[in-house]
């Protein structure tokens, strides 16, 4: 009961806007997957897409080696969790979950004896005969998700199904979902517009903008290795110093930076859509300046000076300016015991390995440092 | 606080007066439906019962009560399920002019009965059809097919699109989608729709009027007493009438808006 | 890339259901109204229509002063019934929304509109007993000894608006209750914490956010109003005739379908003007 994707090309406009440009994204069975972006980045329509609620403009979609051309939903070997969870308001949670297998002509104890089954496997099995209004927010999504999978589905469309939970539930299931998925098989995939959602149950994320796919990668390649500025900045706070790639010598590029010229060694610029030469920007993460030494190789960006600072309990949260570029604002994270006296001078020391090297400039410098 | 409670008194006083405006037909029907006397005006001589026997000994009466009944009924119905099927497919599904469409099946209620009775007893002259409680029915119709349309239609929100949209995907076909999805999910507002189309169709004089010949509805049966002038047959056959409809509008407040009040 | 992607096939089907009730309204109701503007074009002679394509008939209202009248009796009708009816109805619905404890105003309200359910043939056959010369009123009154003869109620115009008002004071009232309690209370509250009295805040605040669904209510009253046979028959009697009575008169004793299609029309041409003004202002209120 799982099965590989296969998207090729998709491309799907309405009207004049294009809500999904060119996407191709192979999804291997059993995997799953974390469509992640903003709203409006096309990963919902990727998701009906897949679900067949929308046909590609452009492009094909495959679902264990099969087109899906002209397959209505009914048809396709998907179901889908949907957001708001779409339990039919007037069936008892058995005959919500039972209700696939009804329209598959399943005998009623059959059916019956299925549903009670992920019911029992959700932890719901107690509350078969209510109705969905009687239940929590929780409970409903977990209604939601065994009724997706009562009808056993090659691959299972999760469209921000935790959205509407509060954190620290959204959290738990989360950790349930993971389990549940590890259990059956199931290609799981995943709409959410949460990085750290995306982080906590991904075997694979795919960052989404605009209606293009920005980077694709385990949760820990996205976060420390991002290929894009945009990937880099959703995936969690950054400072942007936007720079200049001088030239590569001697497995060393010579970079100007706003913090003056630095040179790095070639493994960190491994990233194919840097050019030899022109605007590039060094992104480093606010807890690598935390100056915690691994042994690692570190290099030092010059010092700052500390404006102010925030306790955040795992540590504090100060802002720098840089002696050689003072208008700028840097974000970094600092021990529990340092010293955020305003004015106090910092070195803004950090593992050679944590610097992120991307193409391009951000468009407004300042900003993307504190999205996320 | 004396403005206060000057103006709660000039409330209370308005409330009672208008009340009083609005209850005083209804009291004196009822009240004088039980007159024992050729007239059902002040004095008041004592209380009979006589004139509902002679209400229910009327066949005349009797057999336009059943026509009403016969054709609010059906009326209705058809009203329900086509209002219904239109608001399905035109709240579920993106089609080319479906302003213009909606449009066209409101279109009715803006209109006066009167022309809509006369427009359909034009054509059904022109064309031959001869008058009877089934041409009735078609104008009752008419009238209350946009009422279903638009209370359904309204009743039809984006959330439920999603809950069909896990039905199809769960393998339910188009019908059943409707039948064990849609439907169901809003029998409130479609019991709604059918019992207003009841009343609405019960009530309703001109249509019935111009458009049936030996066979009539009630209120047309109610028009030709009013020949006689005032008469407390008429008074009790109204308050028959008025109890019927109180009936109905309890069944529907206990079965349908108490439902959904608690939701 | 299949032929026809998946929403058209959905929306293909979409039509199935649309086009059951689009088919009713149009045999039933568009082509009717079609037909029956035909027939208003043609004239009669003796108990023949003939089609003439002519205006001869809405000529001959324009020119006889008794069938003009009946479309000013009637808009004289309408307009007062209208205005009454909101001076009466408005204060009722916020009594009930404001006065009235808030668990007792569903029961306020379903008082309210009770005698909405009795028959409506029957409803001005009850204000015919009130308002007779030998009726509730004039009876009482002269029992008290208050007046000697009877007054002349019934036959009247009074009568016809008295029936009218009874009817619309109640749909009024609720349109316009619906509208006073959907209203955020936050509104007044932030009107009068920045100093607004009782009444400014009712002027400048209540009214303004009121008015769309009073005039929706209006408009409706309006269109009921110019369109009813049976209120001004029962109670106003024939001394004065309005647009239906008359249309009715050229059915029954005149048969004379063809002028009686013309003035349905001239009926129809006053409740699209009123419908075109209504829609017109509430636009202009929104922008």
């Amino acid at each position: 009961m799982t099965a590989p994707v296969s998207i090729r090309n998709a491309t799907k406009t309405f009207g004049e806007f294009t809500a999904l440009n060119d996407v191709s994204l192979e999804i291997e069975a059993g995997e799953f997957i974390v469509l992640l972006g903003p709203s409006g980045c096309g990963k919902t329509t990727l998701l009906s897409l897949l679900g067949g609620f929308l046909s590609p403009t452009r492009g094909t979609i495959a679902i264990n080696g099969r087109d899906m051309g002209d397959v209505s939903p009914s048809k396709r070997p998907t179901t889908t969790m949907f957001q708001d969870y779409a339990l039919f308001p007037h069936m008892t949670l058995r005959d919500n979950v039972a209700f696939g297998l009804k329209m598959r002509k399943i005998g009623k104890t059959e059916r019956h004896a299925k549903a009670c089954e992920l019911l029992d496997m959700v932890g719901l099995k107690a509350s078969a005969l209510k109705k969905p209004h009687e239940l929590s927010g929780g409970q409903r999504q977990r209604v939601a998700l065994a009724r997706a999978l009562a009808v056993e589905p090659d691959v299972l469309l999760l469209d921000e199904p935790l959205g509407a939970l509060d954190l620290k539930l959204r959290r738990q299931m989360q950790d349930e979902l993971k389990a549940i998925q590890k259990r059956v098989g199931t290609t799981f995939v995943h709409v959410t517009h949460d990085q750290e959602e995306a982080m906590a149950i991904a075997d694979r994320i795919v960052v989404m903008n605009a209606g293009k796919i920005e980077d694709v990668g385990r949760p820990e390649d996205i976060y420390m290795r991002p290929k894009t500025l945009f990937a880099a900045s959703f995936m969690g706070e950054v400072n942007f110093i936007p720079a200049t790639l001088k030239g590569r010598d001697n497995g060393m590029a010579e970079i100007d930076s706003m913090l003056g010229s630095i040179s790095l060694p070639e493994t960190i610029l491994a990233n194919d859509a840097l050019p030899d030469q022109g605007p590039m920007t060094l992104a480093i993460r606010p807890e690598h300046f935390r100056g915690v030494s691994t042994g690692a190789e570190r290099m030092t960006l010059g010092s700052a000076k500390i404006a102010d600072g925030a306790f955040f309990g795992t540590h504090y949260r100060a802002h720098l300016a840089p002696i050689a570029a003072p208008d700028m604002v840097i974000t970094a994270h600092m021990p529990q015991s340092a010293n955020i006296e305003p004015g106090t001078m910092v070195e803004l020391s950090i593992d050679l390995a944590s610097i992120i090297a991307l193409p391009g400039h951000p468009q407004t410098p300042a900003d993307p440092a504190t999205q996320g | 606080m004396i403005s206060s409670r000057f103006s709660k008194v000039i409330s209370w006083a308005y409330l009672i007066a208008l009340y009083g405006f609005i209850f005083l037909p209804v009291i004196v029907l009822v009240l004088f439906s039980f007159q024992d006397g050729r007239l059902p005006v002040p004095p008041f001589n004592g209380a009979t019962l006589k004139w509902y026997g002679e209400v229910f000994a009327d066949n005349r009466l009797m057999a336009a009560l059943g026509n009403s009944l016969m054709v609010a009924i059906g009326s209705s119905l058809v009203a329900c399920v086509l209002g219904f099927c239109a608001a399905y497919g035109l709240a579920r599904f993106v089609l080319p002019a479906s302003r213009l469409q909606r449009g066209i099946l409101i279109a009715p209620m803006t209109v006066s009965y009167l022309i809509i009775a006369l427009g359909l007893l034009s054509t059904f002259n022109w064309i031959g059809i001869s008058l009877s409680l089934w041409t009735v029915g078609i104008g009752h119709v008419v009238i209350n097919l946009p009422l279903c349309f638009a209370i359904i239609y309204a009743s039809m929100g984006d959330h439920q699109k999603n809950i069909e949209r896990a039905a199809r995907d769960l393998g339910a076909k188009e019908w059943q989608v409707m039948t064990q999805v849609t439907a169901p999910m809003l029998m409130p507002s479609i019991l709604a729709a059918f019992f207003l189309s009841v009343t609405f169709s019960w009530d309703e004089f001109i249509i019935a009027f111009l458009l049936s010949r030996f066979d009539v509805t009630l209120p047309v049966e109610i028009w030709s007493l009013l020949r006689s002038g005032l008469n407390p047959k008429t008074n009790a056959i109204g308050s028959v009438v008025f109890l019927f409809s109180i009936a109905l509008l309890l069944v529907l407040e206990l079965l349908v808006f108490r439902r959904t009040a608690k939701k | 890339m299949a032929a026809a992607s998946l929403e058209d096939q959905e929306n293909r089907k979409a039509w199935g259901f649309v086009t059951p009730a689009l088919l009713w309204t149009i045999c039933f109701f568009v082509i009717p109204f079609i037909v029956m503007t035909a027939i208003s074009l043609a004239t009669r002679t003796g108990r023949e229509i003939v089609m003439a394509w002519n205006f001869d008939n809405y000529i001959t209202f324009f020119e006889k002063a008794h069938l003009l009248k009946g479309l000013f009796v009637s808009l004289e009708i309408t307009f007062t019934v209208t205005i009454i009816s909101i001076l009466l109805a408005y204060p009722l619905a916020w009594i009930i929304a404001e006065r009235v404890p808030q668990k007792w105003q569903r029961m306020a309200l379903i008082l309210a509109v009770l005698p909405f359910w009795t028959s409506y043939v029957v409803r001005s056959y009850s204000w015919l007993l009130v308002l007779a010369k030998n009726g509730v009123i004039n009876n009482t009154l002269i029992w008290i000894g208050v007046i000697a003869e009877p007054l002349e109620m019934a036959s009247t115009r009074s009568a016809t608006i008295i029936g009218f008002v009874h009817f619309f004071v109640m749909l009024l009232t609720l349109t316009i209750y619906a509208n006073l309690v959907q209203m955020p209370p936050n509104y007044r509250r932030a009107a009068a914490d920045l100093g607004a009295n009782g009444f400014q805040v009712f002027w400048h605040i209540v009214l303004p956010l009121t008015l769309p669904g009073i005039m929706v209510g209006a408009f409706l009253t309006f269109v009921l109003c110019i369109g009813d046979y049976i209120t001004p028959q029962i109670l106003g009697g024939n001394n004065e005739l309005a647009l239906p009575q008359i249309i009715m008169l050229q059915l029954g004793r005149r048969a004379d379908f063809p002028m009686a299609a013309t003035l349905s029309i001239v009926l129809m041409g006053a409740v699209t003007l009123a419908y075109i003004a209504c829609a017109r202002w509430l636009k202009m209120e929104r922008t």
